[in-house]
């Protein structure tokens, strides 16, 4: 067995079993939820069901029920699924990346920051979707032979990349984070006594055995979809940035665009795994395992990728005046000075100002801020969107069609709706599933867990 | 002689290592190992190959790649060629680079799900599967070494217990086959 460094605080908290872990985990799973769950998966369900009414009406009416207008004709919809997309990044990042660079602490977010991801793309693919206007005709993105003859998709357009993309970025999250769960259910399994738990996770947990082989297996196929899923990662939001850089509207025709929206998705998503782990780390009393360490690595990250995105903003100012095309300027300094200026200073401070300040090690430290200062980010990631998407097009090369943005309810509602969707789902993930890899935790008990590494410092010293 | 199985039940995996090592070299063969979690180091111990998952997914890779290529070839360039902004899809080479990305996704998604397709099926673990380990706790703190009389016709189970107390056992099982 490898020992580490007694200078790296633990990972795990406290004097701690493997049983410990097990109990700690499938208990909350096994007890009657706290009246605080149905509270919040009330509010969250209402809201929920207010958003799938706002996209019912909006089947029902067709998209001119949105805000949208000749001039403006892409706004919230496509807003809100880069951000969407945007945050469901960091789960890939921690379960992928971070598993290649061998960094130990993802095992205690990964779970729940996957399972951010998968609900965040579904909230994400629901915009392109319903934006459709005749969601029964959604088929027709995919090459299929069709009743008009030879007529197939343009693969030459970066709308049908996206079509790629999104769907194997979801499909592969989903197998990546199932296949995690596996051996997580058997250990549910084999300590449930409820008759229909033991039924429920026995079908889940897909009779994993845990033998030799099996476990040589996981590794591989744990190794081999982190390998795949780190460039996948970094090409979806390249994918989704294309959707603008490779038109010629000035504003989005943009050659940093890929490595701007990756970054700033990262950025974006680590702040929603903040606000959710923060939050359930309290309720669910995984103190132990979700340490202030944990918290403080996630802001280092969110202090570079703010900073990657606050170097890409100021880069797109520069080349927009030194590229000398007036209409690139022009819409630069609009977006700056325009009616739309809010916009553009929300997206700053949230975006570049605040990140800043984790500098501070007793603020990065401090869950209090670093809580807030999640909210803030996403603010600031969504007004991000909203700047280059909506102040773009506000401003045609026409002034005669010159015109503002107005979103209606529908518009409110249905963005507020996903939120409302999002919550319910991470809900009952947290209900229902183990929200940390719990068999993973165990696999560095002996090495990070805090009464081992003093226990091996002692035994050093004599 | 009716045959046996004996479960010893180890309650560190580093433990566990050491017993298999002992046993290993007393010519004991191991049946199988079962744990809560993967032990790094054991393969090798109770000589179990690599797995050839990765090369599996890596041909389900270049399958990907290759019906990407021929199916971008097929619908834009054979079956309705356009012109795009007075660039004519004559030739697959020519327009490759816009399809790079098609590519780069479809290979991704035959090399994952491909694997995992792969995986579920030879470990056998699907739907509605049923749990086959031997004792519920090894999915929760303990660690077990199976060993079986039919594999070791040169050892008794008696001798073989005694071999396993030896070690830091601990608890032993015995089943009949």
């Amino acid at each position: 067995m490898h020992s580490e460094s007694a200078l790296r605080e633990p990972l795990i908290l406290g004097h701690r079993t493997y049983h410990d872990i097990t109990v700690d985990l499938v208990k909350p799973i096994e007890d009657k939820a706290p009246r605080m769950w149905y509270i919040l998966i009330t509010i969250a369900a209402i809201i929920a069901a207010y958003g799938v009414g706002c996209i019912l009406y909006l089947f029902s009416k067709g998209i001119g029920v949105w805000g949208l207008n000749k001039t403006v004709d892409w706004a919230w919809d496509i807003t809100n699924f880069v951000w969407w997309v945007g945050i469901g990044h960091a789960g890939t990042l921690i379960s992928a990346v971070l598993l290649l660079f061998r960094q130990k602490w993802r095992m205690a977010v990964n779970r729940s920051a996957e399972a951010m991801t998968i609900f965040a793309v579904i909230m994400a693919a629901t915009f392109p979707l319903i934006h459709m206007g005749r969601i029964w005709l959604a088929y027709w993105v995919f090459p299929l032979p069709n009743q008009f003859g030879s007529l197939w998709v343009n693969f030459n357009s970066p709308l049908l990349w996206d079509v790629f993309a999104i769907s194997t970025y979801f499909s592969v999250s989903v197998v990546f984070w199932y296949i995690g769960l596996i051996p997580d259910f058997a250990t549910i399994r084999d300590k449930v006594v409820k008759p229909w738990q033991k039924k429920f996770y026995g079908v889940l947990s897909f009779g994993w055995t845990g033998n030799a082989k099996a476990w040589q297996r996981f590794e591989e196929v744990s190794l081999v979809l982190a390998g795949l899923s780190t460039p996948l990662v970094f090409s979806v939001h390249s994918v989704v940035s294309m959707d603008f850089a490779t038109s010629i509207v000035p504003g989005w025709h943009t050659t940093i665009f890929p490595p701007y929206f990756v970054s700033g998705a990262v950025f974006s998503g680590f702040a929603m795994v903040q606000t959710l782990l923060l939050v359930m780390r309290k309720t669910m009393k995984l103190e132990a395992y979700v340490t202030i360490k944990h918290i403080e690595y996630m802001n280092i990250i969110i202090i570079v990728t703010g900073s990657i995105v606050g170097v890409a903003y100021i880069t797109e100012l520069f080349i927009s005046w030194y590229g000398g095309v007036e209409y690139e300027s022009y819409a630069f300094i609009n977006r700056a000075t325009g009616p739309y200026w809010w916009s553009y200073l929300a997206m700053m401070t949230c975006n570049v100002v605040s990140p800043q300040l984790f500098w501070i090690r007793s603020w990065r430290r401090n869950l209090i801020f670093t809580f807030f200062m999640s909210l803030v980010v996403n603010t600031g990631m969504w007004f991000e969107r909203f700047v280059i998407i909506v102040t773009s097009l506000h401003r045609d090369y026409v002034p005669s069609s010159w015109s503002m943005f107005h979103p209606t309810w529908v518009d409110v509602g249905t963005f507020i709706g996903t939120i409302g969707i999002f919550f319910t789902l991470y809900l009952l993930f947290a209900r229902y599933f183990p929200v940390l890899a719990l068999n993973e935790l165990k696999s560095i008990l002996k090495n990070s867990g805090e009464s081992y590494k003093n226990e091996q410092a002692n035994t050093h010293h004599h | 002689m009716a045959e046996k199985i004996i479960y010893a039940v180890y309650e560190d995996p580093e433990q566990l290592k050491s017993a298999a090592r002992k046993l290993i070299t007393a010519g004991v063969k191991v049946k199988d190992v079962f744990s809560p979690f993967p032990i790094h180091g054991l393969d090798p111990i109770i000589g179990l190959k690599r797995t050839r998952l990765g090369i599996a997914s890596f041909m389900f890779g270049i399958t990907g790649t290759a019906l990407a290529s021929l199916g971008t070839w097929y619908f834009m360039i054979y079956d309705w060629p356009m012109n795009i902004g007075g660039k004519p899809n004559w030739t697959w080479y020519h327009n490759v680079p816009a399809f790079i990305p098609v590519m780069f996704e479809f290979t991704v998604f035959c090399a994952a799900h491909g694997m995992a397709i792969t995986y579920l099926i030879r470990n056998r673990t699907l739907p509605g599967m049923p749990a086959r380990n031997p004792d519920p706790r090894t999915t929760d703190d303990k660690f077990i070494i199976e060993l079986r009389t039919e594999e070791n016709h040169g050892h008794t189970a008696e001798a073989m217990t005694e071999m396993l107390r030896n070690t830091a056992v601990y608890e032993i099982n015995e089943r009949q086959c």
